[in-house]
């Protein structure tokens, strides 16, 4: 009964984040503009922008998941669909723990995916692109759970996408410092393990944390 | 603690309590800033410039503290269900985010004599401007939800999680970059200043609870007036 419902839920979520545009498609040109408009801003010299590229493409990546975040829960919450889900079978929680599961496979993980070849415009290091990957992949699960603390908590608010951010980017630090390390590393005499290691540590934490916050704070909005 | 959930016996307490309060705040920080500003020996390598650490240790570490107060508060109003606890938080943020802002302004007017730059991206600087984010995010919850119950349901929320990422970030950033000088008061082996430094730092520390204290209680009360406002206005137009 509750694998059902879950399933349902997961399908539902990526369905109309498909169906109505928006997700990863708009999210994919924002970093393209990005990469457009960093070496336009500090000047086209080549080493330069080999030495910032993992940095820029994960501060891209890192700011096209938070401009998705603010619809995470709102519309559901505005129609009404987050009170159904709310009594539902499944354990609030795990609904949270779902939706924010469902932006990472429409959002998070395709631009995880996408984000490290879009560094050759920034002349980036090829060997450097495993590593970013692997980084990526696993750092942008951590994005979306944190996300979707910043759109529960801004969920029934008419504009919070300032708020979002204020909210949500200080819980990125940690996640920006090992992603770009562990990348960073990659080239150096240094290992680029530890800081891999580190950041699962924070993408597991947060996949626990996260639902129970986005829980707490909905419940407060559907009471 | 139940007991203090009733407004007006804490009302009563905080207003015999507040004169106190005032007299001690008042004291410990003439004692404290004379001691600091003026009997203190000045450092060997530093010269007078070390006297920004009395205005500046106790801010940066008060503005920790309070932050861990903050979600203190916030727990005991999820697990006890206790009124005075949200209001407790809520007063409590903007005279940590002060502290806060505090530590960062006088870390850098010492900074430019000492490093030769107003601002460096150590890591302790950098968590305690972190932190300082999160402060003003929190801050933000309140003043952006109308309503006073949820703002306090989800303002609960943000200082907890908060809290768990403070250590985070803390580890982060000193695995990113370190420049500023390690503690050298909490440190294993006792302090490593010298005591005729070490006192008036001390006072200083006890002056900035005090007042903290002093300002949490006033802040506390016109929150409960606050409410008490709202209660009348809304049983007004409840008869109307």
């Amino acid at each position: 009964m509750m694998r059902g419902a879950a399933f349902a839920l997961i399908k539902r979520d990526m369905l109309l984040a498909r169906k109505q545009g928006g997700g990863a498609g708009a999210a994919l040109g924002f970093i393209l503009a990005v990469m457009v408009l960093v070496p336009l801003a500090i000047g086209p010299e080549q080493a330069l922008l080999q030495r910032i590229a993992p940095g820029m493409m994960w501060l891209a990546l890192l700011l096209a998941v938070l401009l998705t975040s603010d619809r995470m829960f709102q519309q559901d919450f505005e129609d009404g669909s987050l009170d159904v889900m709310s009594m539902g079978h499944l354990p609030f929680e795990l609904v949270t723990l779902i939706k924010a599961l469902a932006h990472w496979l429409t959002v998070g993980l395709p631009l995880a995916l996408i984000t490290p070849p879009l560094g050759l415009l920034l002349n980036i290091d090829v060997y450097q692109m495993p590593t970013l990957w692997g980084t990526m992949i696993l750092g942008s699960l951590a994005l979306s759970m944190l996300a979707s603390i910043g759109g529960a908590v801004t969920a029934g608010l008419r504009r919070g996408g300032l708020l979002v951010s204020l909210l949500i980017l200080p819980f990125y630090v940690p996640v920006l410092i090992f992603g770009v390390a562990a990348a960073t590393a990659s080239l150096g005499p240094t290992s680029s393990t530890p800081a891999l290691i580190v950041l699962s540590a924070i993408t597991l934490m947060s996949v626990v944390v996260a639902p129970w916050a986005s829980a707490t704070a909905l419940k407060a909005y559907l009471r | 603690m139940q007991k203090f959930a009733n407004p007006a016996l804490f009302l009563k307490l905080a207003n015999a309590a507040l004169p106190w309060l005032v007299a001690i705040t008042a004291a410990l920080f003439v004692a404290g800033l004379y001691a600091g500003l003026v009997t203190s020996p000045p450092d060997a390598r530093q010269g007078e410039t070390v006297r920004i650490m009395y205005i500046h240790v106790p801010a940066a570490s008060m503005a920790l503290f309070i932050y861990v107060g903050l979600a203190f508060f916030s727990a005991i109003a999820i697990i006890f269900r206790h009124p005075l606890a949200d209001a407790a938080a809520k007063s409590a943020a903007p005279i940590g985010a002060v502290y806060c802002f505090l530590a960062l302004a006088t870390g850098s007017l010492w900074g430019k004599p000492m490093w030769g730059t107003w601002w460096v991206w150590d890591a302790r600087l950098t968590s305690m401007f972190v932190l300082m984010l999160l402060y003003l995010g929190y801050i933000a919850v309140w003043n952006s939800i109308d309503d006073p119950h949820r703002a306090a349901a989800i303002a609960r929320v943000v200082a907890i999680v908060g809290v768990i990422n403070v250590p985070i970030v803390k580890f982060s950033v000193n695995w990113w970059n370190t420049l500023h000088q390690p503690a050298s008061i909490l440190k294993m082996g006792g302090p490593s200043i010298d005591s005729s430094m070490l006192w008036p730092l001390f006072l200083m520390a006890l002056a900035y609870t005090m007042l903290f204290l002093t300002l949490l209680l006033i802040a506390l009360r016109s929150e409960i007036a606050t409410r008490k406002l709202r209660q009348i206005r809304l049983t007004e137009i409840g008869n109307r």
